[in-house]
């Protein structure tokens, strides 16, 4: 298998990734974040030394396969609840600051 | 494969229209994909919300075992691959309507692969030959919620009623041409879901939409780039959308501009589409595979019981009815084209068969001829539709079975037909009461044969002179005088014999 170029993030992408990640990120924040994500990235990529041909990916520790609810009404009916930690709501809604496309 | 022949002609030559359709079909379950709160619609805000759906921290997605048997019926339904091992993913973004700031659905490995549709042949509308439209792929999501922008001057309200609802998208080939090909696909789409009851294709409730990819070329060369119209919730307006925007693609590239891949909406007022540039760099949705989910692991007896559990579908149903039914191919398009019309009609032929004694196929012509002409002319004049038709497919059946056994003539139950509208009495009452069963008392259709002919001596020496088509004439007149209640073929028979 051949073996990937190594990947990096440059300043730029830092601050590509923090604000679709909606993070607010200082100048002095995103340029201490590259290479602390570069030594992360690097520390993964030793993984790509290993050869794993023709070993199938594991998605969990032991043996175990998805489980599967009955088409049953269960839950709801708790607006109150789901509206307790909104910053505003009115009349039973969210109540956001206007997002017009 | 035929090509159609639909060109938007431009100052430089014609240009061909390349459209893929991804429809978003909600599946009708009684719980979310994810939770168990209720999905139906039109519920006080947030009322059918639940921790999961409002994301609050540490909840866990279960999935629904019956849509995912819903997808899975409508994958087999287009005679698509069916992948026994499917995986979700998480696809993000921000945005006030989705609370996880992730959709849950399925990139890479979707549940349902390759299939077809076939859209059929309709020359007016300009699609001269069948054709079939390649399906690339089903995958399951979640809806969002919805956001109303018109109750207050500076906040958006959320509603999370929808958040987390099943939904189908199903992504189409760019293999259609023409705005009518579009229309005949989603149209065609539309009735399958119908029939295999996993939609309920109500697209004024929003429960199909359509995302309309859109590009342009010159025949025969390479695709162009396409745009991305979103969430356009009419046939109607889903080919209003294409023809906007090929044009104005064709003007941009032949005004020496550039077409650029963009997402873009629909203003069903004007019929326009617009760029929607604020959402240009959430397209980095950065994928990956959900780590609260475990691949979904289908066993065959799963996809078995899914595909015994589908009934007639419209291609076959269709060709049944002309080859064992002996309809015409329109009639059996017609029959067909959506679930509720074949179920009104396959009752009508079930109850006709029984009640006359006879094969289905013997009851089927006079049947669709009754449905399609005297039920459906009555339903456009009231207003009314085959699901609250004052008339049912047992009244009409117990009708069309008084005209075979010769109890009324045709026109007679053209009247008795009027009356059931309006009343809860059986067709054979309203005969009785009102008096309208047919004559085959020969003595007297003999008397009043004779009396026409009397009164019109002059058109009988014409009729005698060689002027056949009087014989219509004295037809008339012998009904009009027996007020319809003739049997028609007794006074053919004697008013040949009479006129000799």
């Amino acid at each position: 298998m051949l073996a990937r170029a190594p990947m990096s993030v440059d300043l730029t992408t830092v601050k590509k990734i923090a604000s679709l990640a909606r993070l607010a990120v200082s100048e002095d924040e995103a340029q201490a974040l590259v290479p602390e994500l570069n030594g992360i990235l690097h520390w993964v990529e030793q993984l790509g030394e290993v050869d794993v041909t023709g070993v199938e990916p594991m998605t969990a520790v032991i043996p175990n396969t998805l489980r599967l609810r009955d088409d049953v009404v269960t839950d709801g009916n708790v607006r109150d609840k789901v509206l307790a930690n909104a910053p505003q709501a009115e009349h039973g809604f969210f109540a956001v600051p206007k997002v017009i496309e | 494969m035929t090509e159609t022949t639909y060109r938007i002609r431009g100052a430089t030559g014609d240009w061909e229209v390349v459209i893929g359709l991804e429809v978003h079909a909600q599946v009708v379950s009684k719980a979310k994909l994810f939770s168990g709160a209720a999905t139906a619609f039109g519920a006080e805000p947030n009322t059918q919300v639940s921790l999961v759906d409002a994301a609050m921290p540490g909840m866990l997605p279960v999935p629904n075992r019956e849509c995912i048997r819903q997808a899975v019926r409508t994958g087999l339904a287009i005679n698509a691959q069916i992948n026994k091992w499917s995986r979700f993913d998480r696809k993000n973004y921000f945005y006030a309507d989705l609370p996880q700031g992730y959709q849950i659905s399925q990139l890479y490995h979707p549940l349902v692969g390759e299939g077809s549709l076939l859209i059929e042949a309709d020359e007016k509308a300009g699609i001269p030959a069948d054709k079939e439209i390649g399906i690339e792929r089903i995958h399951v999501e979640q809806d969002a919620g919805k956001l109303m922008h018109d109750q207050h001057p500076t906040r958006s309200y959320v509603d999370l009623n929808r958040s987390g609802v099943a939904l189908m998208e199903i992504v189409s080939r760019p293999d259609m041409r023409s705005p009518a090909e579009a229309g005949a696909y989603l149209r065609k789409l539309r009735a399958i879901l119908r029939y295999v009851g996993s939609c309920d294709g109500n697209m004024e409730e929003g429960s199909m939409r359509a995302d309309v990819n859109v590009s342009v070329r010159k025949p025969g060369d390479e695709f162009g780039t396409r745009t991305e119209t979103k969430n356009v919730n009419s046939v109607r307006f889903v080919m209003q959308a294409i023809e906007y925007e090929a044009q104005r693609q064709v003007d941009v590239i032949e005004g020496g501009g550039r077409i650029v891949q963009e997402t873009r909406l629909f203003n069903p007022d004007t019929g326009t589409t617009r760029s929607m540039r604020s959402k240009e760099d959430a397209h980095d949705y950065r994928y990956f595979p959900d780590p609260d989910l475990l691949p979904l692991e289908l066993e065959d007896s799963f996809i078995e019981d899914c595909l015994h559990s589908l009934p007639e579908l419209p291609d076959a149903k269709r060709k049944r009815y002309v080859e064992v039914l002996g309809l015409s191919d329109y009639n059996a398009r017609v029959l067909t084209a959506e679930a509720e019309t074949a179920r009104w009609f396959e009752a009508l032929l079930a109850e006709g068969a029984r009640i006359q004694k006879k094969s289905e196929g013997e009851v089927a012509k006079a049947s669709a001829n009754w449905l399609l002409s005297e039920l459906y002319g009555a339903l456009n004049r009231i207003g009314k539709t085959l699901e609250d038709s004052p008339v049912s497919p047992e009244r009409g059946a117990e009708l069309l079975a008084l005209v075979a056994d010769g109890t009324i003539s045709g026109s007679i139950a053209k009247q008795v037909f009027e009356i059931m509208l309006e009343s809860e009495d059986s067709p054979a009452k309203i005969v009785e009461d009102k008096g309208l069963k047919q004559t085959t008392d020969t003595g007297a259709i003999e008397a009043v044969v004779a009396k026409i002919l009397a009164d019109n001596a002059d058109k009988v020496e014409q009729y005698k002179g060689g002027k056949e088509a009087l014989f219509g004439f004295f037809v008339g007149q012998t009904m009009k005088a027996m007020q319809g209640k003739a049997n028609p073929g007794i006074v053919n028979e004697l008013l040949k014999k009479a006129l000799g």
